[in-house]
């Protein structure tokens, strides 16, 4: 039985997940005996007091005050210790180290953004360093959603306009998945993530070389933006049909409106849709997007613009 | 107190035997499509309710294969896109939650049966109870104008700021559901009044079914906790469609606030749907057992128990939410103590087992794959209130899993022993009981097909509500959609015999099980005004030990009156002689 449990859980690869795996463990074990014992008790005497005629008479027991005591308190004094056990490892759960390492993580429809302290992004790719304490403040920029990392056991919701936060401790170099847990809509089920442990010094030499916004030619910089904005989730970079037209070979592009109107993709129009989406609307496709007035400046426009263009 | 009054009044009794062969029954009584939408009898409006939960149920069931199948596969497909399957799981819930499982046994089986075991012509408001169906159906119109507009996408949840934002028919179905919870609060008090004032003479607290108990504590949950979501769904509305920023944070609201609205109603009516379930179980187990119920008041009580404690437990929904660290420890720690009264029910029902004479008929089958499914539902829920472990498992399929043990292997199983019993008293048919058999198993099996790997993909790590998965957990995905296959086919074999039974089925006596309990003491199916005369109780209805012609007495009055005296034929030999019984 200890195996079947054992495989019902993914690897733990963070200090706090033993005491929830004990748990799980225990509350199994205890809940099989029980089941057993009443699936056992039922079968016994559906066999044994089987009606064996109709006129069977039956004794009159209408209670025993001594076995509802018995079984009141039994369970009670079980789900106090279960209380009490979840309670403590959930503690462990909320009680951040002193030296967590924190980074910012933004989800949105429908990527991750995860920000470091030197100003460094990575899409959808949680870089840690092993053996080390590490704090993710979270906020979402539009609904609900969920970070969850099944190998560390953790989870929590991940709001607009309010900071929330996990942590754990990665102990081994390796990669664990990342899900969105709370509904989102429509890419709900592709908003995922991976996380990926280095070695300390491995991270910092990553760290270093990672991609910091403003940075590098204006195609580079349009690139980064694309991608921490997950622009691609709904505008495929290789032709395939996703919710939005696909940025492949987009620039210069005729494309007819949904009110029978052609206009030629210029940078007029990729400023328009990125601001105002709902203004010219591609035909057949649906007015999705939100605007991104506010989260995009003039430069940064500029610059996926070129992106853009290079996207032949 | 009616206890009181009543041990001191001595009644003249007759013994009424129930026809085998009634000329007049409700069903004779008033025919054509006019009679029955315009009827007041409680017996009609309950099979009316059968009839509309039936159809929910199938559409709600379509809609469970439909999405199973998409995920046969963790790549996208044509055939249903991501939007058509989150269209596709938020009905199922939405349609399985409010029109099928929170109607289902109050509703169709309560209504019919109640007045029966409370040996009372009708409710105490027939009107509003037809009222009630009415405003029902309203409801269920609503939806379906937001099914043939855009859908709904939000999940049954509608957790905002999505659902603020959506561009599905979000207004529509939630004026739908807040329409239909004027009919839950209507049944309910109908049902509180019906069982404070229409027991027939002699029928006292301490002789009240367990079933109507858990009637009543279904209805007090009923009355108390649906405003909560009426005022919820109207403030969304208002959300949506004034542009008042209550629960969107881009409005200045919190969507925190909307969960805690949400689940203040939405936990309690998980014992809406689940606690009705428990009155089932405890008629059929004491019937086939032909044994008296083991810890009467324990049953009895812990059903108020659970309408109680279940007030208090909303926040273990919202553990991963962000709601404060002591809200969250304090509803892990009350989510344990509803865990005991529930126990406490279950070893009750297995003690009442103990030297009893058993039967296994379809309902007992029935009941005994509840005991299996629920235990399951209740130590996962146990599992699941555990904070620690919530973290992991919030939001994956194990919750899945979890809620489906408990909503279809509790309720909806506890529905059909129900209906399986009560189906000869209701239609005054027999069906055939070899293919009852094989459907139970059917369903059985099936259902564990489905659910069991659930648990295990969830612990896993998969996300519930996901259109695509990675492979890692495509084996479970597969199996758990064969198993829907065969849950499917156990509920096509039902729905043929069931038919068969009410056009070719043999005809059912008046108490085919041989209970002792007041509903089976009336003809099947039953009179207009279910029994002849006011029942006169004085034995409590799971007195096996005590001779079944003590339980047919009655005043022989004419039911257009309401005198207490009333005039008996000398001459008519079904009637024994009259004798003086002291009540008490």
């Amino acid at each position: 039985m200890g195996r079947l449990f054992d495989f019902m859980l993914p690897e733990a690869k963070s200090p706090t997940a033993d005491s929830t795996d004990a748990l799980f463990h225990f509350i199994n074990e205890v809940s099989l005996a029980l089941l057993l014992g009443i699936t056992i008790a039922i079968i016994y005497f559906a066999v044994k007091y089987r009606r064996r005629s109709k006129d069977d008479k039956t004794p009159v027991i209408t209670h025993n005050n001594a076995l509802e005591v018995t079984w009141s308190v039994i369970p009670l004094m079980l789900t106090l210790v279960i209380f009490w056990w979840g309670y403590t490892g959930w503690l462990n759960l909320r009680a951040v180290p002193d030296d967590a390492y924190e980074v910012k993580v933004t989800g949105f429809k429908w990527a991750w953004n995860f920000e470091y302290e030197n100003g460094a992004v990575s899409p959808n790719e949680l870089h840690v360093p092993a053996g080390r304490p590490i704090k993710l403040v979270m906020i979402s920029r539009d609904v609900l959603h969920s970070f969850y990392v099944p190998e560390y056991r953790v989870k929590h919701d991940v709001i607009p306009n309010r900071y929330t936060y996990v942590w754990f401790e990665a102990e081994e170099p390796g990669e664990s998945q990342v899900y969105c847990t709370e509904y989102c809509g429509t890419s709900h089920s592709m908003m995922l993530a991976k996380v990926i442990v280095h070695e300390p010094e491995e991270f910092n030499t990553w760290l270093a070389t990672a991609n910091i916004p403003g940075s590098g030619t204006p195609v580079e910089q349009g690139k980064a933006l694309v991608e921490t904005n997950a622009c691609q989730s709904c505008h495929s970079l290789d032709g395939s049909d996703l919710i939005g037209p696909s940025f492949k070979g987009i620039w210069g592009r005729e494309e007819l409106m949904s009110d029978g109107t052609t206009i030629t993709v210029d940078e007029n129009y990729i400023r328009e849709s990125i601001l105002d989406p709902g203004a010219k609307i591609v035909d057949g496709y649906q007015n999705q997007m939100a605007s991104y007035q506010g989260l995009l400046d003039d430069e940064q426009i500029d610059a996926i613009i070129e992106y853009l263009k290079t996207l032949e | 107190m009616a206890t009181a009054e009543a041990t001191t009044k001595t009644l003249k009794v007759q013994r009424f035997k129930p026809s085998e062969n009634p000329t007049n029954t409700y069903l004779t009584d008033e025919k054509g499509v006019w009679a029955w939408m315009t009827t007041v009898d409680h017996k009609k409006i309950g099979i009316m309710y059968l009839v509309a939960v039936a159809f929910f149920f199938a559409l709600g069931g379509f809609l469970a294969i439909a999405l199973r199948t998409k995920l046969l596969t963790g790549a996208s497909i044509d055939f249903i896109d991501a939007d058509a399957y989150n269209q596709l799981f938020t009905l199922h819930g939405a349609i399985m939650v409010f029109f099928v499982l929170v109607p289902s046994i109050p509703a169709a089986l309560g209504n019919f049966i109640m007045p029966m075991q409370l040996g009372a012509k009708d409710v105490a408001f027939p009107r509003l109870n037809l009222a009630s169906f009415y405003i029902y159906v309203v409801g269920a119109i609503f939806t379906f104008i937001a099914l043939a507009l855009n859908g709904l996408d939000t999940g049954w949840t509608f957790y905002t700021p999505y659902s603020t934002e959506s561009g599905s028919s979000v207004i529509w179905v939630t004026t739908g559901v807040f329409i239909l919870g004027f009919s839950s609060i209507l049944t309910g008090t109908n049902f509180i009044t019906t069982i404070h004032k229409l027991r027939a003479p002699g029928i006292t607290w301490s002789k009240l079914p367990l079933n109507i108990w858990a009637l009543y504590a279904t209805s007090v949950i009923q009355v108390l906790a649906t405003p909560v979501l009426a005022i919820t769904l109207l403030l969304l509305i208002m959300e949506r469609w004034l542009g008042i920023g209550i629960f969107d944070p881009a409005m200045g609201g919190d969507p925190v606030l909307f969960q805690h609205f949400f689940w203040f109603y939405s936990h309690p009516a998980v014992y809406i749907m689940i606690v009705p379930g428990f009155g089932i179980i405890s008629e059929v187990i004491s019937t086939f057992s032909k044994k008296t119920v083991f810890g009467y008041w324990a049953i009895a009580l812990s059903s108020l128990a659970i309408a109680f404690i279940g007030f208090l437990v909303w926040g273990h929904h919202m553990f991963t939410s962000g709601q404060s660290a002591v809200a969250t420890t304090v509803f892990s720690f009350l989510t344990f103590l509803v865990g005991i009264p529930t126990g406490i029910k279950i070893f009750n029902w297995v003690a009442t087992l103990y030297k009893g004479s058993i039967k296994m008929d379809t309902p007992m089958l029935y009941v005994f794959i509840f005991l299996f499914l629920f235990s399951i539902g209740g130590f996962t829920g146990i599992m699941l209130g555990t904070l620690s472990v919530n973290i992991h498992l919030h939001d994956t399929y194990y919750v899945v899993a979890h809620f489906h043990y408990v909503m279809m292997g509790g309720t909806l199983i506890a529905l059909l022993a129900g209906l399986h019993y009560w189906w000869p008293k209701m239609t005054g048919k027999m069906y055939n009981e070899r293919l009852g058999k094989i459907s139970a198993v059917l369903i059985f099996i099936g259902f564990n097909v489905t659910f069991l790997p659930q648990f295990v993909m969830g612990s896993q790590g998969m996300p519930r509500r996901y259109y695509n998965y990675i492979d890692q957990f495509a084996p479970f995905h597969q199996t758990s959609t064969i198993g829907s296959y065969i849950l499917g086919i156990g509920f096509l074999i039902m729905l043929y015999y069931l038919l068969h039974s009410l056009f070719r089925g043999e005809k059912a006596s008046a108490n085919p099980w041989g209970s002792r309990a007041l509903e089976w003491q009336a003809t099947s199916p039953p009179d207009f005004h279910n029994f002849g005369h006011t029942p006169v109780v004085i034995h409590g209805p799971y007195d096996y030990h005590q001779p079944m012609e003590e339980f047919q007495l009655g005043l022989a009055i004419d039911t257009n009156s309401h005198s207490k005296e009333a005039e008996v034929e000398p001459d008519d030999p079904e009637l024994d002689k009259w004798k003086n019984y002291s009540l008490g």
